[in-house]
């Protein structure tokens, strides 16, 4: 006799397929299109939901509980401004490759073009920011719809799926059975690189004298720090990472010469102008990274693996692609690389006089800053507090000028612990982010390192800090400018500071304390280390330290917009001969 | 370049627009686009003519590809392959030696006469994109009262079909 199947209502069915998924968080706000939805929550007990104060911060922090995890963010909303609210969200997610499944609700099937009361066409808007996205029409789908869901955020690459459900679909009932496996004639990510792009690939790595190594997101996503940390160890090349990348391989390690691109190292862009053959690993050649594309790379042979072949030769053009999932690609590679050492050592000259050359360009010190100043100078910040957390916090961050510092001085020696808007550049990204991966991990340390500007954008987040006993640090480095607006027009403007002087800004510590946490108010350079060592010691306590630091202080090195990686402008004081 | 890229689609709700959207969010070329279902109801097939470098293309067909909905994207430029779009015009004569232009253009180009109501001609040419712009163009102006286009289909002719 066949097992007979349950009877559920949609809603029931929803709650079933995220507990079958092994979704234990559910980041979400309620509304009319989900009151049925949230009845059926109401009664379970198998995926926690974690009330957030806007659409917005349910998708960062679904979003930092991805990035940290490598298990997709899931995201329930309703329809309206509930899904317009979470669509910078989920462009962010989209920008950075990050898997997240976000329901949104929608109003009943009879009603769909009517204009109804909060009726939002959600596939139509979010359609060119998710990898995929589906309208539940009819309950008997639901259950492959999410299973399809989670299967396209999460394999090749990974991104936000958004499924759009009726609140009519969730009232319906029908059998529910949730497939084990998917299968789409449409869709089918390559895992495998092609063997002899491989070969190749390897013999061009083997003959290189200034080989480079240039690493991005596409390995923390891929899983593949490891076979990443091998191949640049058996061949002995510099690597650098991009801002998506840091982490994949260790910072402190000594051939990890720093990141690249607008504000990375003076040695790891010149690197990359100088050398003869350039690895290029799950990165995209972005535009903050490349530097004018007419001068990117000019003596370079590239090889570029990347699991999405769209990302392949969009900017730049390649010699030796390697289309797979850069884990397996990685791992084909080192087999190759591992059994050609006698070939290593034939080069072994001119790599020594390569790492020769890129330890003059390390002695200039491009990092350097005024570390006697008696007003708090942010890098200081971000330094103590990489000491004092060994490296092993988990940094989120938002956007700008803190954002450049914390990649430049939180030095990363694993992945998944520097979660930040790469792509989009979304400010309001680092509280709740933050939030998602303490709740991911409530026994690590989790900072947020953010600015006056970009902390006040998602503020409301720190009442479901409160609310589930997420206690996070809070490093707000407060300038009383959007620091990177300044900076720019400081140098490109003028400086006519049109309007990014923050006037009448709260009291930060005040703020802390009306939300139910801890704030602290460092003015003094020498004050900084305590006072992190402080806010560090309140485990259960949301802490934000509020260190108002040197407005006048800009994120060196720079490269302008139109220069090449060997036109680098080191500071004020110092230029290049 | 002109290129004539033929995809596979899931027949569904919404999969026309994945692919408009692309092009406009990407800014890519689009000069015609036609979909209609084949002989398998949940498949559409949609071709679609566009323009661009080698290396633009390339990116088109990649960004296609990527969508979860196309099932199969061919550059029909790299196959032999024949293109026809369908012409529908109306034309006015005024003077007797119009009617004598129309007839003899029509004839020229292998077109055909549907409908005839005073002076209103009603004409309908099947042929390459090329062809029918040239048909345009070689009828005065003044004749040219409505044109509506297909857009291109295309088939390549080797012994194999494009499918999923």
């Amino acid at each position: 006799m066949p097992e007979k199947k349950e009877i559920l209502r949609g809603a029931e069915i929803f709650c079933r397929a995220l507990k079958d998924e092994g979704v234990k968080h559910l980041f979400g706000y309620p509304g009319g299109a989900v009151l049925h939805i949230y009845d059926a929550l109401y009664k379970q007990n198998d995926v926690e939901h974690i009330l957030v104060r806007h659409e917005q911060g349910a998708t960062h922090a679904a979003d930092g509980y991805a990035r940290a995890t490598g298990k997709p963010g899931v995201v329930l909303v309703t329809s309206g401004p509930g899904a317009t609210n979470a669509i910078t969200g989920i462009a962010t997610a989209h920008m950075d490759s990050i898997p997240l499944v976000v329901f949104t609700g929608q109003v009943p099937r009879k009603m769909i073009g009517n204009d109804a009361f909060q009726e939002v066409d959600s596939i139509g808007i979010t359609r060119p920011c998710v990898k995929h996205n589906f309208l539940v029409n009819d309950v008997k789908a639901l259950a492959t719809i999410i299973k399809k869901a989670f299967y396209i955020a999460t394999s090749g690459r990974p991104g936000p799926v958004v499924v759009d459900i009726p609140k009519d679909v969730t009232a319906d009932s029908c059998e529910y059975e949730y497939p084990e496996n998917i299968n789409m004639r449409s869709y089918s990510p390559v895992i495998k690189g092609h063997p002899g792009q491989i070969k190749r690939a390897s013999k061009l790595i083997l003959s290189a004298k200034k080989p480079m190594i240039y690493s991005g997101g596409g390995v923390i996503l891929g899983e593949a720090s490891k076979e990443l940390t091998e191949f640049a160890r058996i061949l002995n090349y510099p690597i650098t990472n991009t801002l998506m990348g840091l982490g994949a391989y260790p910072a402190t390690d000594q051939q990890f010469i720093g990141m690249l691109g607008m504000h990375g190292t003076y040695e790891a862009n010149m690197a990359m102008h100088n050398c003869d053959v350039l690895v290029a690993i799950g990165a995209r050649f972005d535009d903050r990274v490349t530097g004018d594309l007419e001068k990117f790379c000019p003596y370079a042979k590239i090889i570029h693996i990347d699991v999405d072949p769209s990302s392949i030769a969009k900017n730049v053009p390649v010699d030796i692609p390697i289309v797979g999932d850069v884990k397996h690609v990685l791992k084909d590679l080192n087999k190759i690389l591992n059994s050609a050492k006698n070939k290593l050592d034939e080069n072994r000259n001119e790599l020594e006089l390569w790492w020769k050359q890129i330890r003059e360009w390390s002695s200039i010190d491009c990092l350097k800053y005024d570390r006697t100043s008696s007003i708090i100078k942010p890098q200081h910040v971000v330094e103590k507090l990489w000491e004092l957390t060994n490296g092993n916090a988990y940094i989120t961050s938002d956007v700008g000028q803190h954002q450049m510092w914390a990649a430049q001085f939180y030095k990363f020696d694993k992945p998944r612990r520097w979660i930040n808007s790469g792509g989009l550049g979304t400010m309001g990204f680092g509280l709740p982010s933050a939030m998602g991966v303490k709740l991911a991990f409530p026994n690590e340390t989790v900072a947020c390192i953010t600015g006056e500007a970009s902390l006040v954008m998602c503020i409301q987040e720190l009442s479901t800090c409160l609310q589930y006993g997420t206690p996070i640090k809070i490093i707000n480095l407060n300038n009383r400018y959007m620091g990177m607006v300044r900076q720019w027009q400081e140098f490109f403007y003028s400086g006519r500071y049109s309007h990014s002087y923050m006037e009448a800004l709260p009291d930060f510590v005040k703020i802390a304390e009306s939300y139910g946490h801890a704030g602290i108010r460092i003015e003094k350079s020498g004050d900084v280390e305590n006072a992190l060592k402080e806010a560090l010691s309140m485990k259960d306590k949301t802490v934000i330290m509020d260190f108002i630091t040197d407005q006048t202080e800009n994120v060196y090195p720079m490269i302008a917009s139109g220069k090449g990686h060997h036109e680098m402008h080191l500071s004020s004081e110092r230029e290049l001969a | 370049m002109k290129h004539i890229i033929s995809l596979l689609l899931e027949n569904e709700a919404g999969a026309l627009s994945r692919v408009s959207g692309l092009f406009s969010a990407r800014a890519f070329n689009i000069e015609s686009l036609s979909v209609a279902p084949t002989e398998d109801p949940t498949m559409s097939r949609l071709t679609l003519v566009t323009t661009g470098s080698d290396a633009i293309v390339e990116q088109i067909t990649k960004q296609l590809n990527k969508l979860v909905d196309v099932i199969k994207v061919v550059d029909l430029n790299e196959y032999e392959h024949i293109e026809r779009e369908l012409l529908l015009i109306k034309l006015v004569a005024e003077v007797k030696e119009d009617h004598d232009a129309i007839k003899r253009t029509v004839d020229t180009f292998y077109g055909r006469i549907v409908n005839v109501n005073d002076n209103l001609y009603t004409i309908e040419i099947t042929d390459t994109c090329e062809k029918i712009d040239a048909f345009i163009t070689t009828l005065d102006d003044r004749l040219i009262l409505e044109v509506v286009r297909s857009g291109a289909s295309a088939i390549s002719l080797s012994d194999k079909a494009i499918q999923s």
